[in-house]
This record gives structure tokens, sequence and C-alpha cells, in this order.
């Protein structure tokens, strides 16, 4: 009988495990994407009822912690803002990470007397998981405002860093040696504070702009610790799953990096900042901006047969997606051509301006890759640009001082006209001039996003 | 179950986990992301049985708090995803 049981445990691991797979190979198709995370939730419901057959001698604890648990997350997901969604990912994920250091606690706890193997998993648990969740909390606070999200940087840094990475190797090597005694159990608690600390330093000096690295990056590490956690438990469903989200992590990060022409390294360790510095004085951008009035703007966009739209990140700071959304649909019925443009890494997190033009009833069809865009680019009448200024600055391409210089770009200034919806001349975040705005071709309409676009709406209402 | 055979089974998913995800279109990372978030919540399984079978006070006290924790993560994961990818929509069934 109990065998019986146990048989039929294993098999519901391995059956979650394969929806897992599913349905992430079904996440990466458009037409399957949402019907693969629900595959993928099934696996999870299969894995959790599995569990529930083997793991509990009381079920108070378990259910009251289950039905909190769903509560918050049902809650918290029902009235998040889409706007808000990268620093919603963030804190899911630091919760994630927290719950492997948690779980490797308890074990520890429970049985210091573990053989090495298990031993150094739970060290990996609590450190990926601790540097997971002070991470994410640190880019939650940065992302939601809470926090500057300029980058912070401090005397010696690397230095500090360094010597919180030996000391972990150290507490490390002293605690597997002989995990049982008394001391060691206040090596561990040690070996978690430096671990938060870490997390909290590493983040810091990362700015707004390269939140979707460390995001992706964030998600990768909490895939590691359950995977860690799944070595202390000797359990393979947490083991798969966590590699799985490990490796797609990892993959999402390079991704992001490569859409930035920067090594992780780089991201990491706040390079830009001094590249910035450095060449910042003797790049000055020669010209004056051309403004344009709403009503000229109109007349532009009135005439033209093909448009396309760039956002950034200042449409969702401004709200105008669907300001932009409505804007587009009256284009389309005025017989012009409409697509959006859409960069890497524009907005706070991969795919940030996809979810929000989503949001605003954007068909899927219209929303296009920067490699779609950029060879028809000479063929479009007006390329409108929202918010974004980084993503589309030709300095990337033409002039090899830039700090950004080889950075995969929009090609916005190859479009008879562009239009850039800006709220002043300042830089963008990286901090880098941008040649675009003094181009012939190119009109500013200074002032809020969403408000210059409704004004757009209304005089095409009004004609 | 030998240790080799777990580190084994774990080389074998990042292989798996490098081939599923590198085709993916842009569009798609942000559910794909928070779709991923939501299954490293599997620690559940670990908190699980480190909520129900403490061997004191404190450890329930942890159990249940990773327990807490990885619920939400995994809750709010799932929901998080399906609201966004409902709002891709395409011509064929999504036409306004």
């Amino acid at each position: 009988m109990t065998d019986t049981i146990t048989v039929l445990i294993d098999l519901g691991y391995i059956v979650a495990s394969i929806l897992f797979i599913i349905g992430i190979k079904m996440l990466g198709k458009p037409e399957r994407a949402r019907r693969g995370n629900m595959v993928s939730a099934l696996g999870m419901l299969v894995a959790v009822v599995s569990a529930l057959l083997e793991c509990c001698l009381s079920f108070s604890l378990v259910i009251a912690g289950m039905v909190v648990g769903a509560f918050i997350g049902v809650i918290a997901a029902r009235t998040v803002k889409m706007t808000s969604m990268p620093q919603m990912v963030a804190i899911l994920n630091g919760f994630g990470g927290l719950a492997s250091l948690l779980v490797g606690w308890e074990n520890y706890h429970s049985m210091p007397e573990s053989n090495l193997f298990i031993t150094i998993a739970i060290l990996l648990a609590v450190l990926i998981g601790g540097v997971a969740f002070s991470g994410s909390v640190i880019a939650y606070g940065k992302l939601s405002g809470k926090l500057s999200g300029k980058p912070i940087f401090f005397y010696s840094q690397q230095i500090v860093n360094g010597a919180i990475i030996i000391s972990i190797l150290l507490c490390g090597a002293i605690f597997a040696y002989h995990p049982a005694a008394s001391l060691s159990y206040v090596i561990f608690i040690v070996i978690i504070g430096l671990a938060l600390t870490l997390g909290v330093l590493g983040t810091i000096p990362i700015g707004g702009a390269d939140m979707p690295v460390v995001i992706a990056l964030l998600n990768s590490y909490s895939g590691l610790a359950a995977s860690a956690a799944g070595f202390i438990i000797l359990n393979n469903v947490l083991i798969v799953a966590g590699a799985l989200v490990g490796a797609s992590g990892l993959i999402l990060t390079g991704i992001m990096c490569k859409a930035m022409n920067r090594s992780l390294t780089n991201v990491l360790f706040g390079g830009l900042q001094a590249a910035v510095s450095a060449a910042g004085s003797d790049q000055q951008v020669q010209g004056e901006p051309n403004p344009i009035s709403p009503e000229d703007a109109f007349f532009l966009l009135e005439a033209a047969r093909s448009v396309v739209f760039v956002p950034g990140y200042g449409m969702a700071v401004a709200q105008a997606q669907h300001a932009v959304r409505e804007l587009g649909d009256i284009l389309e019925n005025n017989g012009a051509e409409v697509r959006y443009a859409i960069h890497p890494v524009a907005g706070r997190m991969p795919g940030h301006m996809n979810v929000l033009l989503a949001e605003a009833n954007v068909l899927y069809e219209q929303l296009a890759e920067m490699d779609d865009v950029n060879p028809i680019m000479d063929s479009v009448d007006v390329c409108v640009v929202i918010g974004a200024n980084d993503v589309v600055n030709p300095a990337a391409r033409e002039i090899a001082s830039s700090p950004i210089y080889g950075m995969p770009v929009i090609n916005a200034d190859k479009a008879k006209t562009v239009l850039v919806l800006k709220r002043s001349m300042a830089a963008g975040f990286a901090g880098v001039d941008n040649p675009l705005f003094v181009r012939q071709n190119t009109r500013m309409l200074f002032g809020d996003a969403k408000a210059s676009m409704q004004q757009l709406v209304s005089e095409f209402k009004e004609s | 179950m030998s240790i080799g055979l777990l580190i084994f089974v774990f080389i074998l998913a990042i292989f798996l986990g490098v081939e599923l995800i590198t085709k993916v279109p842009s569009q798609l990372h942000t559910p794909l992301m928070s779709g991923t978030n939501a299954i490293s919540g599997i620690t559940i399984v670990g908190a699980l049985t480190a909520a129900g079978t403490g061997a004191d006070t404190m450890a329930s006290i942890i159990g249940t708090i990773a327990l807490i924790l990885a619920t939400i993560n995994v809750v709010g994961g799932y929901l998080v995803t399906n609201r966004m990818l409902a709002m891709f929509k395409r011509k064929d069934k999504g036409q306004k």
C-alpha cells in the first residue's frame, strides 16, 4: 500500500516536470502562450498535490500557510496595474528566493547533521536565495520609484563586494566542516546576513535603464535557488523546474545584454557610468531642435501614408499607451499603415512595451521587432517617437566615441519625418546626448506624452 | 537517489531550458519571465515538507513563512502571467 503511494507520488513529480517543459515550450509561441501558462500551472498543481501526499504530519500550518499565501497572491495579481508589472515580477521573484532560503534554513535547523553534499546544497540555497531576495527588493524599490533609479556608487565598492564574497567562502568552509557544532548555527546566520548584503550591494549600482538585465538575472537566481532546495530534499521536480528557470533567465539576460551591446560584467559593475563621464565633455551635439505645434503635427500625420510608433519608458511614465493606440486607430482609418516598433530593452523589463500596448488593445500583428522595421524605415513617412531616447539614438551607429556606440538601435532618423514627443531636451537615462533631436527631418513636440497624444486625437476628431 | 544522478538530471535540465527558450520572440519576453518566475515557486514543494514536518516550533515557523512566500510566488505569478497573455490579441478573434 505505502509502496503504491510512493510510486504514485514519484509519477506525480514526473508528470509535473513534463507539464513544466511543455508549458515553457508553449509560452514561446504567441498563439499558444496562454494555454502554455495554464499547462505549467497544472504542473504546479500536480506537484503540490503529490507533495501533500507525502509531506505532512500536521496539516493545520500547511493549510493556513497556503490559504494566506494564495489570498495575498490573488489580490496582488488582480490589482496590479500593467505599468507596475516590472516591480510586481521583481517582488514575486524575491519571495521565491526568500522561500528557498527558508527551506534551506528549516532543513538545517531540523537536521544539522546531514552529509557534506546536503550541507553544501543548503549553503547554496541560502546564498542564491538570499541574493535573489534582497536584490529583488532593491530592484522593486528602484522600479516603483521608492528608491532612486540612479546608480549608487560608494568608495571602494568592488573591494567591499570582494571582501563579502571571501567572507562567505570562509564561513561556508567552516560551516561545511562541522555543521552540527553550536558555533556553526551562528556562522549560518552570518552567512544569511552576508548573502542579503551582497544582493543589496550588487543591485544598487545598477541604473534604471539596465533593469531589464537585472530582473532577468535575478529570475535566473531564484530558479537556481529552487534547484538547490531540490538537492537538499532530494527531489527531482525542484531540480528540473529550477534548472529550466535558471537557464531561461540566463538566456534572457544574454539577449538583453546583446540588445545593449554590453557585456554582463559591464552592466553589473556600471561600466557605462565611467564611459559617460570620460566621453561626455568633448562630445556636444551641434544644432538647434525644431519645435512643432500640435496643429502642424496634425497636418504632418494627416498626410502620412505610413506611420511607425516607437515607444519608450516615457510612454509608461505618462500612461500614454491608450492615447497612442487611439491615435494609431485614427491614422489607420485615415488610410495610413500603422506599426509599433519595439526595441528589446525599451522600458524597464524585457518586453515591457509590448505588454502596455497589448493592454491598450494594439493587435499582436502590429507589434514589430527592431530588425523587421529597420530595413523599411526609409519608406516610412512619419516615425513617432514617444518617450524613447537611447533606443533611437543615431550616435550608436555614427559616433564611435559615444558610450552607446555599437548598440543596435531603431533607425528612426531614416524616416522621412521624425516626430519626437518629449517633455524637455534632457538627455536620456544613459545620460548620452541624442543627435536625432536636432536633425533636419526631426520635429519636436514638447509636453506630456499623454496630453500631446490626446491633443492630436482631438485635432483629428474636429477635422 | 544517488547524488550523481541528481546532478545529471540538473545538467540535462539546464540544456533543455536553453533549447526551449532560445527561440522566443521578444514580444513575449515579459510573460515568459513572469511565467518562469511562477515556476521557480516550485520551491513550494520543499516549503510544504518544511511546514508540515518541522522538528520544533522554530522549524515550523520558518517552514510556514516559506510556504506563504512560495504560495504567493506561485499563485501571483501564474495569475499575473495569465492576465498579461489575455491582453495579447490577434486579428482573427481580437478585432475591436
